[in-house]
């Protein structure tokens, strides 16, 4: 009986050594490449598309009018911004807001789980775009609206339809495509 | 005060770690010889100060302290005092300090026990852990800085995914994370050994334990988040070949892989440049899995932490270390592949075999996870899912699993199938006969019936290791072995009926209304607000009947968390011997009926319960070896006293 001679481990050849080199340097080419396009912010929100939930807020500020989102329905677009006085990105978003508001759009804000002490202080530090601003202390309308924390903004056409929403501040170098977006609601 | 004591106590560490990786290079040379005293205390005290820092965080969150961005950020003080705790790991920065502190933890564990190696590779194993560490360290404090403050205190947080409330978080991800990093060690030992080109049997014997540790953490995470997203994400599915779940495995492929080849290594001084390729491998694996995760590149459940910045930080770390580990391997591989000869058909041949099946799915894994990023850079949109991975994995897993019932029954060196052949007369009985039984129990799809069918006649070959020994002299190694096999078994089998035999049922009911599902029949008798600490939820109660047999209540919820707002399904189980019925409770209809979800689904808890048994296979194995290794150090010490006292 003739056994086959026992095979040497196999002497791993030069280009089989630098393989795995070779394939590592392909992914990391794809992962830079990946990385260095600016990945798509816009969220396709379910309730786009779709009129605004029912809600209406008490006034957060006492002398100012509290929010409906009877409202919205006035035939103009708007803005409707979710934010808070103890979230930081929404200092952040501020000066946007404001230069929004210079242009003439017009800004409903929801204030989410406040006092109107904290609220005041925020207004006066970071500007007040605001008409009006609703009172949401438990959060229920903010998770009617699909909300999944602040600052969240809507633009909403003049039926009173969600036609995009924006997760997280807004950014400076946003500001054109709310402004578009703003303008396919007028239309 | 215990955010700037963590604070500080990080900056220590990073110091340490960087003293670490400059002692313990020099003290490789001659000349710094003197310096090889400090390298194993200072990996010590670097640890202990990652542990430091680590419990700091811990505490912020356990005192809700608000002017500290992460806590803001992702607690809340009406949050339970567990979750408070466990939102400590939650997040990107906290889980990266958990990252950081097993790795300093893992290599003070070695400076201060491990005495087999040379001590040049020692020193090189070290000072390699502490040139990993650096890097995370640099990333944590510029990239990451988990203990900021806040200018303005909130007067309230912002809550923790509610998904992530739940006890599985709580011990999840650290279980997983000591797996994910504990490779680390097998990394630095490839790392020193290649340096030092002290590549054999001791070296492999060495390195196993580590190796093994973290393999059994890995398996035991696994199946831990295998079993969270079942019960949790309420959609019935136990494995979605999510990112995150690839990310999971592929590290533990390629730690299996290396398990078995170094300990080809360890007994036959073959395989050596492969082992040290794989140990490079398994922690490359780790890296990548954890950049896909915090990158945010690849979109899943789980990416809780999205950011391109972070995410090129982590690809520079991972451009210099795998990299430069490839690099190092290339020039030393030539001069390490001389090893051991051995036939095909061999103990060591079917080890081999195991090591290509494993990084084939391997391979085929990380491809997929990749695929729809390589398409989205030639402009298409795509995602990889179930119709790839289970087909693809299983023409791979197949011929493993037929190769790993006979391999274990080889002799080293060389074997003919001849000999073992008879042994698996009845293995092969028994596939034959749960081929009738499935075939005349109405069949099944390929896949499962495949899986059905092997996993009986694996149960029984994976006991065959135990025949004509003596069980109570049987080394624990073998136990585990046997064990870990069986395991494999047991969860092909859970897998493989869930798909072939679950019963799904969609279903709007009345209260007071029955329905069937499987075996059960399921009446709604009623749906009651309830409240927790921070949600509100709906429960139904269910009354169930196995078979007409006793009635058990079920209670799922549809719960609302408010911080942040989010609904999430708390399914509600019930467990038989043959399996689970599962329900999650759904919208209630326009017409005052209550939407209900119902499988049942047998044998689905082998799936994981076979995942336990090979990590207990793991453990048994790794107290066996380690017994043994502290009997021998004892017989040595006992040796060396015995003739220092005949001496005098």
């Amino acid at each position: 009986m003739s056994q086959p001679p026992p095979p040497q481990e196999p002497k791993v050849s030069r280009w089989a050594i630098w393989l795995p080199l070779a394939i590592f340097a392909a992914f990391i080419g794809v992962f830079a490449y990946s990385l260095l396009r600016p990945a798509p912010r816009e969220v396709a929100s379910t309730l786009v598309g779709k009129p605004l939930p029912e809600f209406s807020l008490p006034p957060a500020l006492p002398g100012r009018p509290g929010l409906d989102s009877k409202l919205f329905a006035n035939g103009k677009p708007h803005l409707l911004n979710i934010f808070a006085s103890w979230c930081v990105p929404c200092r952040v978003e501020a000066p946007q807001l404001a230069r929004l508001k210079a242009m003439g759009v017009p800004i409903e804000g929801i204030s989410v789980r406040d006092t109107t002490e904290a609220l005041q202080g925020f207004l006066e530090q970071n500007g007040d775009p605001f008409q009006r601003i609703g009172a949401d202390d438990d959060g229920q309308v903010q998770l009617a609206l699909g909300s999944s924390g602040v600052p969240e903004t809507y633009v909403i056409d003049g039926k009173g339809v969600i036609r995009y929403q924006h997760i997280g501040e807004i950014r400076e170098d946003q500001l054109p495509m709310i402004l578009e977006k703003f303008a396919e609601a007028s239309q | 005060m215990s955010a700037e004591l963590g604070l500080a106590a990080l900056w220590l560490a990073a110091a340490l770690a960087v003293l670490q990786l400059v002692a313990g290079a020099l003290a490789m040379g001659e000349r710094g010889a003197s310096l090889a005293g400090i390298v194993r205390p200072v990996a010590v005290v670097q640890g202990l100060l990652a542990l430091v820092a680590f419990f700091c965080l811990i505490h912020v969150f356990w005192i809700t302290d608000l002017s500290v961005k992460l806590v803001a950020m992702n607690s809340h003080s009406a949050k339970p005092l567990v979750f408070k705790i466990a939102g400590a790991w939650g997040n990107h920065e906290g889980s990266m300090l958990l990252w950081v502190t097993v790795m300093g933890l893992a290599g003070a564990f070695v400076a201060l026990v491990e005495r087999r190696l040379p001590e040049r590779t020692m020193l090189a194993t070290i000072a390699g852990q502490a040139f990993i560490s650096i890097g995370f360290y640099a990333f944590l404090l510029f990239a990451s800085n988990p203990f900021e403050r806040l200018a303005q205190v909130p007067v309230e947080g912002n809550g923790l995914n509610p998904l992530l409330q739940d006890l599985g978080l709580a011990f999840h991800p650290p279980t997983l994370y000591l797996g994910y990093v504990g490779l680390s060690v097998a990394f630095s030992f490839a790392i020193g050994a290649l340096i030092t080109r002290e590549v054999g049997p001791a070296f492999a014997r060495a390195m196993r334990p580590w190796v093994m540790g973290a393999w059994i953490f890995l398996t035991v995470g696994i199946t831990a988040g295998s079993y969270w997203a079942y019960y949790e994400l309420g959609w019935g599915g136990w494995w979605f070949w999510d990112p995150v779940e690839n990310a999971s495995l592929m590290p533990w492929l390629a730690a299996t892989a290396l398990l078995h080849s170094a300990s080809v290594l360890a007994s036959r001084n073959a395989l050596r440049a492969w082992t040290m390729m794989l140990g490079v491998v398994a922690f490359s694996m780790s890296m990548i899995g954890t950049f896909l995760v915090r990158s945010g590149i690849l979109t899943s459940v789980h990416a809780f932490a999205v950011d391109p910045e972070r995410g090129s930080f982590i690809l520079a770390l991972l451009a210099v270390y795998i990299g430069g580990a490839l690099v190092l391997f290339g020039l030393r591989a030539s001069t390490v592949t001389e090893g051991e000869r051995f036939a095909l058909v061999s103990r060591e041949g079917a080890l081999v075999f195991n090591n290509v099946m494993l990084s084939a799915i391997l391979g085929i894994v990380l491809f997929g996870t990749l695929y729809p990023l390589l398409a989205e850079a030639m402009g298409a949109k795509v995602s990889v899912g179930p119709p790839y991975f289970n087909p693809m994995s299983a023409l791979f897993f197949v011929p493993m699993l037929l190769i790993l019932a006979v391999g274990p029954m080889l002799r080293w060196r060389r074997d003919t199938f001849g000999r073992v052949g008879k042994r698996l007369i009845l293995p092969a009985l028994a596939v034959a006969g749960s081929v009738i039984a499935v075939v005349l129990g109405g069949g099944a799809d390929l896949l499962p019936f495949l899986g059905l069918t092997l996993a009986l006649g694996l149960a029984i070959a994976g006991l065959l290791p135990l025949r004509d020994r003596n069980l109570r002299r049987t080394p624990l190694p073998i136990w585990g072995m046997v064990i870990a096999h069986l395991g494999i078994a047991v969860a092909l089998f859970g897998m493989a009926s869930e798909s072939a035999w679950t019963v799904e049922k969609l279903v709007a009911v009345n209260t007071g209304e029955t329905t069937q599902v499987g075996p059960w029949s399921v009446r709604l008798t009623r749906v009651d607000p309830v409240a927790g600490p921070n949600w509100t939820a709906l429960e139904a109660e269910l009354h169930v009947r196995y078979a007409g047999g006793a009635e058990t209540v079920l209670r799922p919820q549809s719960r609302s968390f408010w911080t942040p707002p989010q609904q999430t399904s708390e399914s509600a189980l019930l467990s038989r011997w043959n399996g689970q019925l599962y329900a999650v409770l759904g919208g209630e209809g326009q017409d005052g009926r209550w939407q209900l979800r119902l499988w049942w689904k047998p044998f689905v808890t082998m799936i994981w319960l076979g995942g336990l048994m090979i990590a207990l296979g793991g453990l048994l194995s790794l107290i066996g070896r380690t017994a043994s290794d502290i009997r021998r150090v004892v017989a040595r010490g006992k040796i060396a006293y015995r003739r220092e006292k005949q001496g005098r």
